[in-house]
């Protein structure tokens, strides 16, 4: 490893191994926007050390999520890809600060993750593109195999980098150059691992809070989608080509 | 070996709309009568309560209430040329498991088919002779007419409280309806659903280009209904957590609750849950079925004999079990001949995309899973398909549904998907863009097939079935053809000349990867000549007579409409005849 921020982020990575805590942590902002009180000030420091400074629990005393799943270089190259399918703007915090990352774990932990409900009996040929997914691989193996290999990919083109190292616009190049298949990786065919995790992340930003991404439901919000407790009954007539949106979209959580 | 249990009269395989349907009307016979569902139990209450009813994680993307691809899966193809691989996740369609089958998480669209529609070969022949049937189409007629059918279809339609707008009341043309459909006798039993915005834009737009909409007859009750078996429906909630979903306030018609509760009231009726049937058993002379073999929760092989089967399992899982029992002759593409297997058939589709103006607010998760109006003016025999240069034709329709961001999250053509300006390009399209489609007929032909797979086997040791499928000139010159008038009605909304984005689901090969629909047709289908049928008009076996088969795997090739009200319809006309004729004198009916 060549430069100091890298380090610093694995020893980080590693710690939280540890229990120290690292994952998700939302900004101030998307805390706030929570009504919750803002726990730690906005991350300081270059991209790559987003969301490594806060050890502390938040406020509460409620434990940070880690990671279960995802080993360090795995979690740094997830955390890299979620922020830049989902960088920060006027709309959202960016996805790691609303748990995608956390989320994207979970699930790969999880049955699905393991392919619980594929069907995994051989032979295994390559077949048609009409034929569908036909690889061995769970989806938590394919992600995995797939980040060494983008990983081997990008030290191979920039000196030693890991993808999550590279600057945001060598990132957004790579991630570019993946979802049109241009790299070829030597273990998984590119467009399965790229739409593969790129789903997760989508869903990870969408699916209700409860599974840990979406913090602060910030995607329905940006969206105003007032959320899974409505009716409709009576207001589709009355609210026909009128925005109709509620200050606060309800969560399962919500309701619960 | 299989350890053998005390003989029962009845065995129905499967807990979906066709077996409850038939449970329902045999329960009361006093016969005992035996259920077997290979998912789990579930109701509304309390599967669908409290806000986790509306988790789209869980059933739109994990698809909850969908079949276990690690126990049963089917193999696929294009072509006979090439080598069938395992759908290892859920692709095309989506069938259901679980008490109440694929009926639980359904939409809700429900038909009464043209009569055109139930003599496809007759009424094309009468029509336009019979040189305009390709040479490889299998088209046949159903063995019976709409007009033999309708009594059912009332049954059905009042069962599950459908509401709708007729056209067509005995003969007499009603305002606001289908000027199109098949007389009926009746009303629906429940009014309309409410129009959203922009199917009222979809109504005038049509109507401007001089088609006919209406009301989607939809399973979504449009208000608070009791049935006349006693049971009540909740009006529906418009929450747009419906397809793919079980619904919180039985709204949603389903046999789990207008069914399953009606048969289990008589105590000779049982229902075994988590217990897959493998087999159907025949005597030594194969003229007989002597009951069924099943895997229970546990995993043991049990046998349970039966004197009558009925077998409801969809589509895909009755056509395995008939082809893996050895029940009718296996269908051979090379010959065109044999009956198990045959002219299976899926849906075309397609559409256009909508662009509305930024004053113009569509509140896309205000809806339901059939919330939609329609035309029919290029379905079936409605127009001249001949001059349009194939058979058949589809409904375009627009539909209000779901806009729960997870799997409603559109962009304006041409954004990026992700990055800089991804967000901005989701906002500013989520409550102006909405969708046109097209849902077409697809025929049957002597290359599109089930038969066993040679090599792969489910987790009971079965061989898997074996999908051969491609789209054939036919239907892609439909898809084609509609796309265009998708494309017209969109441009009409607009205001803008048509050829915008969107388009036919697929020119080329037929992909099995992406959902499309749960609308599989034939494999099993009835009709009056036993080489080119596997059922008589009553669905029974023509081969083994204690054996009928329901569902659309009997249709002989699909319409451009969705499959379940004549699925239900043929339900009842099918319990009715074991009833009044068969338990009389048991044997073949015809
Ligand atoms: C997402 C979705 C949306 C749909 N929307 C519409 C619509 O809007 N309009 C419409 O007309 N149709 C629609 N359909 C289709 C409709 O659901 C089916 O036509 C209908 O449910 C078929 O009834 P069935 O009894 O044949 O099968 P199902 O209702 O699927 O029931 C079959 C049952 O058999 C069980 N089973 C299968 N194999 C075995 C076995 N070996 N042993 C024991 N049990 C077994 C299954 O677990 C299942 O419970 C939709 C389907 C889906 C999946």
């Amino acid at each position: 490893m060549t430069d100091e921020a890298t380090t610093d982020r694995r020893t980080l990575l590693k710690l939280a191994g540890l229990g120290l805590g690292v994952a998700a942590v939302p900004t101030a902002a998307a805390v706030a926007a929570q009504g919750e009180p803002a726990a730690a000030p906005p991350a300081a420091g270059g991209h790559d050390m987003a969301g490594m400074n806060h050890a502390a629990p938040v406020a509460g005393g409620e434990p940070r999520p880690g990671y279960v799943f995802l080993n360090p270089d795995e979690a740094a190259f997830v955390e890299a890809f979620v922020d830049t399918l989902i960088p920060e703007d006027e709309l959202t915090a960016k996805g790691t600060d609303l748990g995608v990352a956390i989320f994207v774990d979970r699930q790969l932990y999880g049955g699905w993750g393991n392919g619980d409900r594929m069907y995994l009996q051989g032979p295994f040929l390559e077949g048609t593109p009409e034929q569908g997914y036909q690889l061995r691989l769970t989806p938590n193996q394919l992600v995995t195999a797939g980040i060494a290999d983008v990983n081997d990919h990008v030290s191979a083109t920039y000196a030693g980098n890991s993808f999550d190292t590279l600057e945001e616009a060598d990132r957004i190049k790579v991630v570019t150059a993946l979802e049109s298949a241009s790299i070829d990786l030597p273990t998984v065919p590119t467009r399965y691992f790229f739409n593969t995790l790129f789903q997760l992340v989508m869903d990870g930003f969408f699916a209700d809070p409860i599974y840990g991404g979406n913090k602060g439901k910030a995607s329905w919000k940006m969206l105003g989608y007032p959320g899974v407790g409505e009716m409709y009954a009576d207001k589709i007539a009355e609210w026909r080509n009128r925005p109709y949106r509620v200050d606060e979209p309800l969560s399962i959580q919500d309701l619960m | 070996m299989a350890t053998k249990l005390p003989p029962v009269d009845v065995v129905i395989v499967g807990s979906g709309w066709t077996g409850g349907i038939v449970a329902k009307e045999l329960a009361p016979t006093g016969l005992k009568v035996v259920m077997f569902e290979r998912g789990r139990p579930q109701d509304t209450t309390p599967d669908f309560s409290g806000p986790q009813a509306h988790d789209s994680l869980k059933y739109s993307r994990r698809l909850h209430m969908v079949q276990d691809l690690s126990q049963e899966t089917i193999t696929f193809r294009n072509s006979m040329d090439q080598v069938a691989l395992p759908i290892r996740q859920h692709g095309f369609y989506w069938p259901g498991t679980n008490v109440g089958g694929s009926g639980a998480h359904w939409s809700g669209l429900t038909w009464r088919w043209l009569e055109w529609e139930h003599k496809m070969l007759s009424g094309t022949v009468a029509k336009y002779g019979k040189g305009i049937i390709p040479e490889d189409m299998n088209l046949q007629d159903w063995p019976l007419s709409y007009a033999e059918l309708e009594p059912y279809y009332d049954k059905f339609e009042k069962v599950c409280g459908i509401s709708g707008k007729a056209g067509n009341i005995k003969g007499k043309n009603v305002p606001g309806g289908n000027p199109f459909e098949a007389p009926r006798q009746n009303e629906y039993p429940t009014p309309p659903m409410t129009a959203s915005h922009t199917m009222m834009l979809f109504e005038k737009a049509t109507q401007n280009l001089g088609y006919h909409p209406f009301p989607v007859p939809t399973a979504n009750c449009s208000e608070d209904y009791t049935n006349p078996d006693g049971i009540t429906l909740g009006q529906c909630h418009y929450c747009g957590h419906c397809t793919a979903f079980g619904c919180e306030a039985n709204a949603k018609a389903s046999p789990h609750f207008l069914m399953l509760p009606l048969a289990r009231k008589n105590p000779n009726f049982q229902l075994r849950t988590n217990s897959t049937v493998v087999k159907v058993n025949l005597s030594s002379d194969g003229k007989r079925a002597t009951g069924v073999t099943y895997v229970d929760a546990r995993g043991r092989e049990l046998e349970q004999p039966a004197d009558l089967v009925v077998l409801g399992a969809f589509v895909t899982g009755n056509v395995h079990l008939m082809l893996h029992s050895g029940i009718g002759k296996p269908y051979d593409p090379k010959t065109n001949t044999g009956v198990i297997g045959r002219n299976y058939a899926f849906q075309g589709g397609g559409g256009a995309f909508l662009l509305l103006d930024k004053n113009t607010f569509t509140n896309p998760f205000m809806g339901s899973g059939a919330l939609g109006t329609w035309i029919d003016d290029f379905n079936g025999d409605n127009y001249d398909f001949a001059k349009a240069g194939y058979i058949g034709g589809g409904g375009i329709s627009i539909g209000s549904n779901s806009g729960d961001p997870l799997t409603y999250h559109p962009t304006l053509p041409g954004a990026p998907r992700w990055g800089k300006g991804w967000k901005q390009a989701m906002v500013d399209a989520y409550h102006h863009v909405a969708g046109i489609g097209h849902q077409g007929a697809v025929m049957s032909y002597r290359q599109n097939y089930f038969d066993l797979d040679p090599t792969y086997r489910d987790a009971f040791g079965r061989p898997l079935l074996r999908l051969t499928f491609d789209w054939q000139p036919n239907e892609t010159k439909i898809m084609t053809a509609h796309s265009a008038v998708c494309q017209e009605i969109a441009g009409e909304i607009m205001g803008r000349k048509p050829g915008g984005p969107g388009g036919p689901r697929a020119i080329g090969h037929f992909n099995s990867a992406p959902y499309q629909t749960t609308h599989n047709t034939g494999g099993v289908v009835f009709g009056d000549d036993p080489n080119t049928s596997a059922l008589n008009k009553y669905c029974q076996s023509w081969d083994v007579p204690n054996v009928f088969v329901l569902g659309s795997c009997v249709f002989p090739q699909n319409a451009g409409r969705n499959p379940t009200g004549p699925v239900g319809a043929l339900a009842y006309w099918t319990a009715e005849a074991i009833t009044k004729k068969y338990l009389k004198r048991p044997g073949a009916l015809v």
